[in-house]
Parts: structure tokens; sequence; C-alpha cells
């Protein structure tokens, strides 16, 4: 009698602790499965800086440049532009751009190295599109407030011409500025920080 | 010669049950026999699975799931294999068909109350049918590489990323790479060409497993089960073999007239089954000036959109899709379908359909400031419909439902 039951606690006993080393075989085969999934080396090493050449670049213009396949912002402002940026702060979610990615030579209220040139990474930081340029001041679907900046199309986020988030809209944050340098006083490279960080 | 046919079928059913599984799902299973015309589309919604996977196997042997090739591939099968354009229409009619069938099916069981005890599992069943099958076309939709595939795939693995903590590094791992790239169109077309496919198959026998267990319900939400002859054949079932298959090819030839006009006459459907944008190729610098999901994804878009935060939005959208799971446990009512039940509920009901159906109209809209507030006042309808379920689902619920079926 006492036999037959001890039998049965040692069925119980084998039969889970081969279930559990079973897990633990089938969690360690998952892992090279789920880690396939991650970006390969070839992306990884894919991130190389690219440069702008921005003498050509004239006040009010915007050029895209293809950076880590995302598109890279250059803009050149007018000095109005960069007075009104400096002001107006009263509606922005991070005028000081606490929260927000960006090298520490851009965290002003300009956002940029050289005040008139701005340069942004264009994906919004709501979903990933990337919002339109629009620097005319208040256009009838942008209302009278409008003093120029970048419209998401998606989901209607709005940016000043700092690509400083407003508040009220779904993006959380201010568009990220990309490490860059100024090679010459026209030639840009983003990716760069130049040995800062 | 029936005599070696017989003898044939014997020498079958001693080593597979052929006979059995055929009686027990077709010639004996017995089913109500008031099934209307909302009866359908579970069987048109087999046809469209099975539409989509053949022309789908017929697609793969010409497209490629390259992101330099993948748009003039597209472009070649439509201009330049034979028969090719008529393939890709056959499979996106029938992504568009899938959802409209999908859709009515849903509703069916909503107002007839197929969701409830003891069909739980049934519709459980049904809804990750349907999660699954809305992650199956978004990764088909892409494939062909164009402005609305890319940005659509943007948008839609971003949401992802709003996850607190995890998101950003999950979104990374679902796309491959930093950006949606030619990693992340040749893993979707991994995904959208076998993997959930195969995981749609197994989950529609579950589905029908679970339902042939517990009967089908009826426009009545009679149980039929209850009485039963001295055989124990319910006394409203009629076989659905050779009733209801035979039922069901109307069906399938209505089905097919339409299905088969959208194709030759309308296949892009003014832009509502194929969008404009995507006859543009990917652009990774530019995104569309409009940019909508397909019509199918549109109300769960509008929830994301009426909320002014971006976490937020996430839950709220992911929160109108999971509350359906729900459903069985919210609705508290004792009759079964909406014949038998109070006007609160026929109110809730019309009140769900004008809000699903406006939030799809405002989720296809450019974002305006009005848009965005009839989409928070809609969203708040969708929802209330479901959690004030358990608080009015049983008002007015002492009509008399009959034990039987009667003839009209």
């Amino acid at each position: 009698m006492s036999e037959e039951v001890q039998d049965k606690r040692r069925r119980l006993f084998l039969t889970a602790a081969a279930t559990a080393v079973t897990g633990v075989g089938a969690a360690y085969v998952a892992v090279p499965f789920l880690a396939s999934m991650n970006p390969s080396d070839r992306a990884k090493a894919a991130g190389a800086p690219v440069e702008a050449d921005i003498s050509k670049l004239e006040v009010g213009q915007l050029i895209r440049v293809e950076w880590r396949g995302k598109p890279v912002w250059v803009l050149k402002r007018t000095e109005d532009t960069l007075t009104e940026l400096a002001t107006k702060i009263d509606n922005l979610r991070d005028p000081d751009s606490n929260e927000s990615e960006q090298p520490e030579s851009c965290k002003n209220s300009a956002r940029s190295i050289k005040p008139e040139v701005f340069l942004a990474v264009g994906i919004c930081t709501h979903l990933g599109c990337s919002p339109t340029y629009r620097p005319e001041v208040a256009p009838e679907d942008l209302g009278p407030e409008w003093k120029g900046g970048f419209f998401c199309p998606c989901h209607g986020s709005l940016f000043d011409l700092s690509g400083r988030v407003y508040a009220g809209v779904p993006a959380p944050l201010n568009l990220d500025i990309p490490p860059h340098e100024y090679i010459t006083d026209t030639r840009i490279l983003i990716g760069s920080s130049g040995g800062q960080a | 010669m029936s005599g070696m046919l017989k003898n044939a079928l014997g020498w079958v059913d001693d080593r597979f049950p052929l006979t059995k599984v055929w009686n027990e799902h077709l010639a004996e299973y017995y089913a109500p026999k008031n099934f209307n015309w909302m009866y359908y589309f579970g069987s048109l919604a087999i046809l469209v699975l099975v539409n989509q996977i053949i022309t789908g196997i017929f697609l793969t042997i010409h497209y490629k799931p390259d992101a330099k090739l993948a748009f003039d591939s597209v472009e070649y099968i439509m201009r330049d294999v034979d028969w090719g354009w008529l393939i890709r229409y056959m499979h996106s009619t029938g992504a568009s068909a899938f959802f409209i069938v999908v859709y009515l099916h849903m509703f069916r069981g909503l107002i007839y109350g197929s969701f409830k005890k003891p069909r739980e599992l049934v519709w459980i069943f049904g809804m990750i049918i349907y999660v699954a099958l809305m992650a199956e076309a978004f990764m088909g939709y892409l494939l062909p590489w164009g402005q609305m595939s890319y940005w659509g795939a943007q948008v839609i693995v971003s949401l992802f990323g709003a996850i607190p903590y995890v998101g950003e590094d999950l979104a990374i791992w679902l796309r491959g790479d930093y950006v949606i790239s030619d990693a992340t169109l040749n893993r979707f077309f991994a995904f959208h060409v076998i993997a959930i496919p195969l995981v749609l198959v197994v989950l529609v026998f579950m589905h029908i497993v679970a339902l042939h267990a517990v009967g089908s319900n009826n426009p009545e939400g009679i149980e039929i089960k209850k009485q039963k002859d001295e055989k124990g054949i319910p006394l409203d079932g009629i076989p659905f073999h050779p009733y209801y298959s035979v039922k069901d090819l109307v069906g399938v030839a209505v089905f097919l007239f339409v299905f088969a006009l959208i194709i030759f006459y309308m296949p892009e459907m003014g832009g509502y089954f194929l969008e404009h944008a995507n006859f543009i190729p990917a652009d990774p610098l530019k995104t569309p000036d409009h940019i909508a999901p397909v019509w199918y994804f549109t109300p769960f878009y509008a929830v994301l959109r009426a909320v002014p935060d971006k976490f937020g939005g996430v839950l709220a959208m992911a929160g109108a899709i999971f509350v359906l799971f729900l459903l069985p446990w919210l609705d508290r009512g004792v009759n079964k379908s909406i014949r038998y039940r109070g006007p609160v509920f026929k109110a809730a009901i019309v009140a769900f359909v004008i809000s699903f159906v406006a939030l799809g109209y405002f989720g296809m809209q450019p974002v305006t400031t009005v848009g965005t507030w009839f989409s928070r006042f809609f969203t708040l309808v969708y929802f209330a419909f479901f959690l004030l379920m358990p608080f009015y689902s049983n008002i007015g619920q002492d009509k008399y439902v009959p034990e039987r079926i009667e003839d009209k």
C-alpha cells in the first residue's frame, strides 16, 4: 500500500521535473528565433554620417537630406522668426526642450548651433509621419494664430519653426535634432557630433 | 458500381472516420430551420478565405519582397503577367470583401445574441480570427511598397513604440531596423504569406468545432436542443447538408455577382479599396498630405486620433478592439435575440452602429477641429455601449420567448 503511494509521488515528481526542464529548453530554443528579428549587423552599421551642402540654401527654404533612412530637414530662418521663437513660448509643451532629444549645443530657443540654420529629423514624435513645412502666417486651415511651423497631416500635431511641439496635440515631444557639426561654414556633417556627445 | 464504392468507403472508414466526420458536421449536424439571409456571411467568409489563399499563392509566384523590386513587381503582375491583373484584383478586392463579410457576420452575432452562453468560446475564437485578420491585412498592405503602404506601416508600428519602457525596443524588433525598410518588408511578407494564414486556418477550424459542439443560434434566439424527438434530433433542426449547403450556394451566387462587378468595373472602389497614394512608390522623405488607413481600420483610427495623448490614444484604440472580447460577460440580458429584447437595448444597438459608421467616416477625413470633436463624441458613445451594457442590457426583458420556433 505505502509502496504504491510512494510510486505515485515519484511519478508526479518525474512528470513535473520533465515538464520544467522541457519548458526551460523550449525557452532557450526560442531565443535565437526571436533574436534573429533584431536589426542585423548590416542594418546597425548603416548609420554613417551624411553631408549637407547649404551654400545655396536661401532664406525660408527647406531641403531634405536622407540620414539613416529618415528625412533630415535643413531650413534657413529669418531674424524675425528667431525673435519670435525666443519670445513666444506660451502654448508650448516643452519650450526649453528639457524632455526632448537634441545635442547639448542645440538646447536653446532656436534649437540650433547657428541660430538661423535649423536642422531636425523630420519625423513626428507621435507616430512617425513626416510633418509638412508650413511657413506661411495665418493660413486658412491652421488659424489666425499660426506663425509658421510644421504640421503633421496624419494626426494633426503642430510644431513651431524650432520644431517645438504645441500643447494639446498628440505628439508628446519636440522634433529630434540630429547630432551634427559644421565642417566648413556651408557644409554640415549630419550624424557626427564632432567628438562631443 | 455502387457496391464497389460502398466497399471503398467501408475500407476508408475502417482506417479514417470519413463518414463519421461527414455526418457530425454536415449530414447530421442539425441547424435551426429558421436561418435568414444574415446567416450567409459565415460560409461567405470561408469562401473569401479560400479566394485569398489561392490568389495569394499565385501572386507570390511573381511578387518580389524586396524594397527595390516590390513596387515594380506589382506593376509587372498588373501589366505583363497573363491574367495577372485579375488575380491581383481578386486578392485586393477580396481583402475588403473579407472585412465586409466579417463585420456583417459579427453584427449578426451581436443582434441575435450568438455570443451568449453557451457560445462564449465561439465568439472568443471569432474575435481572435478578427484580430489575426487585421494583422494579415495590415502586413499585406505593406507589400506593394507604395506611399500608403510605407507610411501606414510607419504609423502602425510606431503605435507599439508608445508603450512605456519597452515600446521603442519592441518597435525596432518588429521592424528589424530603425525605420521601415527592406528588412520590414521581407518579414511582413513571411508573416503575410505563411505565419498568419496558418494561424487563421487553425482558428477557423476551432471556431467551427466550438460552434458544432454547442450548436448554432438562430434569429429567434431559441435553443433548439431543448426540444428533441425520441431519436435525440432537435425538433426545430434540419440537417445542414443538404438544406443549408444548398441555401448557402444562393448566397455564394449573389456574392460572386457583386464581387465580379467590383473586380471588373471598380477594383479601386474610388480609392477605398486601393488608395490613390499607393500608386506612388514609397518615399521615406515625404508623407502624403492626406494619409488614412484602408476603410476597415478607420473606426479604430478615429478613436486613436480623438485622444490628444500618445499613449492614451494607443490605449483607447486597443481598448476599442479588446472590449469586444468581453461582450459575452457585459451583456446581462436573459433573452438572446433582439426580437425579444426591450427598447433600451434596441436603441443602444442603433447608437452603436451609428457611432461605428461615423468613426469610420471621420477616420478617413483629414484632421480638423470639428472632426476631432465629433470623433471624441462617437468614441464616448462606442465605449458607453459596451461599458454601460451590464446596467442597461436587462431592462425590459419581460417579453415571452416561445419554446419552439413557430412557422410563419
